[in-house]
């Protein structure tokens, strides 16, 4: 018995050692930039990485000598465009595919699926030919319209939407409740953990975006964060590195933010109690 | 007031086999209607029609003389309990119950609210009208359930099973709630179970379904003492009745499975014929091998009484019969089979032939 308890007591710790040493290993290049971000760059140059100098001036220059604060503003503006858009138009092709009855759903859904296949690397010249034809280039609007809704949400919510119980559906029409009503009374808080998950998901994605927009975007009226990040780099003859940290932590807090948020409902059991 | 009427309704998916055929019933304002048959006879179908969720193939169907074949749910003013409940997981108790009311947008706001307390103060959940459904037990999701349906001002009612995710305790308690609610509101209550139980109980008229056919429709007394057949029959009663083949030997005397004779109160017209004796008819006396017809399977004890289940010699045939719990059998015990002359007969389509008190009288 207590041979047994020994060796239940190593494993444990052994799995513990292991998994502490994996956390170690990812999370130490975040750890350090953030801790690089408080250093002068001098110190950072010099490979000084224990320097005690510790001053928040990388982060006062940051705002004051780059544009950052106004790459942030089209980086927020752009993203919770895109995830309002795709909540609202994803939630309701969803809804379509799974409430409402018509000829070839299957083969239109099925449709759908076939977009998802195609990389996003290859209608980047067709959309770039659209949005410079639209005369949309070097604008909100070039970052936000190709992306208002996704055929991953779609799929991801109808999923979701398939599993509100029948009787929800069947309860709403004795009450006379219109397609509408069902929607946006039942449907959407039934499924707000999904909601939720998507409009982070579609939130971080817009934030990250990188390729598209550095290809349609040439000002720093309508660049986003990830490229003005880029630009801060290669702008200077003399990379001010403290800085640049500081930036990049700048552009990893709201992310954060977002996850902790959403983390808050990653709760199973929510809708526990609707059937039986 | 409120009553529904059935005319030859039919159900068909597809371009299969009907899964219900010319049902036809008169369901009285005010009375406890009970639709009974075994899982998948098609009684949640019917109570979907009547509600408008399923539309209607063939026949019609009237609610206070209107016929409402292609009427919308919300406009046949009925409500409805599900199985399930069918609770919004999102909204505290209160917000539950006021759901319909506030749909419908032809209520006042104080209407609504006086609505909803009266209605949460019947089925004794006031103190509970800020939970959310997660955080209740099952008996009282069910009287959320409930109080949805006392809280709207319709008077037709229509239950789907439910009780059937309550425990067996619960059950017989909220059968008492729903059965007094129902007579103290005048409530319309059409209720589907496939609980024989819950039909004989609760129902003032039950409706047998059975096959995608109606089998019979009547009181619990009249399905219990005069079933149509033999599927009605074997239905009520716990244990189920014994149905056994019998001949005609001469005038009323009648040898039941060839491993007993009995007297009968009526002449059969036929020859051949079955004979169901429901399990407290039956009679057992211990006998010795020469003298027995039947031999003990097994005994399941009750408290106040036992049921003994007995194969007869013949035919691999088990019967079930009601004794005393002071009576001294036990298994592989040898047995003799007789009956009282309280049974029931039917033809070899499973016809009840039983001819009643008054026809005996007649003939």
């Amino acid at each position: 018995m207590a041979n047994f308890d020994e060796r239940a007591i190593l494993k444990r710790v052994f799995s513990y050692i292991l998994l502490i040493a994996l956390a170690l290993i990812i999370l130490a290049p975040f750890f350090i930039g953030i801790w690089t971000s408080f250093l002068p760059t001098m110190d950072i140059a010099k490979g000084n990485l224990f320097s005690t100098n510790l001053s928040l001036d990388n982060y006062v220059s940051a705002f004051t000598k780059t544009p950052i604060l106004r790459y942030l503003l089209n980086t927020v503006v752009i993203a919770t465009l895109t995830m309002v858009a795709q909540l609202i138009f994803c939630s309701m092709s969803a809804y379509a595919f799974v409430f409402l009855k018509f000829r070839f759903r299957k083969t239109i859904f099925a449709l759908f699926l076939v977009t998802m296949m195609l990389p996003f690397e290859a209608e980047i010249i067709p959309n770039f030919a659209t949005i410079k034809h639209m005369g949309l280039l070097d604008n909100y609007a070039a970052l936000i319209i190709p992306f208002l809704t996704s055929a991953f949400g779609t799929f991801m919510l109808r999923q979701s939407f398939m599993q509100t119980p029948a009787e929800l559906k069947e309860a709403a029409d004795i009450e006379g409740l219109n397609h509408f009503q069902f929607y946006w009374n039942i449907v959407l808080p039934y499924n707000k953990i999904s909601m939720i998950t998507l409009g982070a998901y579609s939130f971080l994605g817009a934030w990250n975006q990188y390729l598209w927009p550095m290809l349609t975007t040439f000002s720093n009226n309508s660049r986003v964060i990830q490229n003005g990040l880029k630009q801060l780099q290669s702008e200077e003859t003399f990379n001010d590195w403290g800085m640049i940290q500081a930036s990049a932590a700048i552009i990893v807090i709201p992310t954060i933010i977002v996850l902790f948020i959403g983390q808050h409902y990653f709760k199973s059991g929510m809708n526990e109690g609707a059937v039986k | 007031m409120s009553t529904v009427f059935l005319t030859n309704v039919c159900k068909q998916y597809d371009s299969e086999k009907n899964v219900l055929n010319n049902v036809t019933a008169e369901i009285q304002s005010g009375e406890f209607f009970v639709i009974v048959g075994s899982s998948g006879c098609g009684k949640s179908t019917l109570l979907r029609m009547i509600a408008g969720l399923i539309s209607i193939t063939d026949g019609e169907i009237k609610i206070d003389d209107k016929v409402v074949n292609d009427l919308q749910p919300k406009d046949r003013n009925l409500t409805m309990v599900f199985q399930s409940y069918a609770l919004f997981p999102f909204l505290s108790v209160w917000d539950n119950v006021a759901f319909g009311l506030k749909a419908r947008k032809n209520l006042s706001q104080s209407e609504i609210a006086s609505r909803v307390d009266n209605a949460l103060k019947m089925v004794d959940l006031e103190g509970l009208k800020d939970r959310k459904p997660r955080e209740l037990s099952g008996g009282q999701r069910q009287r959320v359930a409930l109080a949805r349906a006392v809280a709207s001002d319709a008077k037709i009612c229509l239950m789907d099973e439910p009780l059937s995710n309550l425990d067996a305790q619960l059950r017989i308690k909220m059968r008492q709630e729903i059965y007094a609610l129902q007579r103290k509101l005048g409530l319309t209550l059409i209720y589907v179970t496939h609980d024989q139980v819950e039909a004989m109980t609760m129902a003032d008229h039950i409706m047998v379904l059975h096959d995608s056919h109606v089998q019979q429709i009547g009181t619990p007394a009249e399905i219990y003492k005069k079933p149509a057949n033999e599927f009605v029959a074997s239905f009520f009663g716990v244990p189920p009745i014994n149905i056994l083949p019998a001949v005609k030997i001469s005038g009323k005397k009648i040898n039941v499975n060839n491993d007993f004779q009995m007297q009968i109160k009526q002449q059969v017209p036929v020859d051949n014929f079955k004979v169901g004796i429901r399990p407290n008819e039956v009679m057992i006396e211990a006998a010795d091998e020469l003298e027995a017809n039947a031999s003990i399977r097994t005994i399941e004890f009750l408290g106040d009484e036992k049921i003994v289940y007995a194969q007869m010699n013949n035919n691999n045939i088990e019967v079930a019969a009601i004794v005393p719990s002071d009576s001294q059998f036990k298994a592989f015990d040898t047995i003799k089979v007789s009956a009282g002359d309280n049974v029931l007969l039917f033809d070899n389509d499973g016809i009840n032939i039983t001819k009643n008190a008054e026809e005996l009288v007649n003939a």
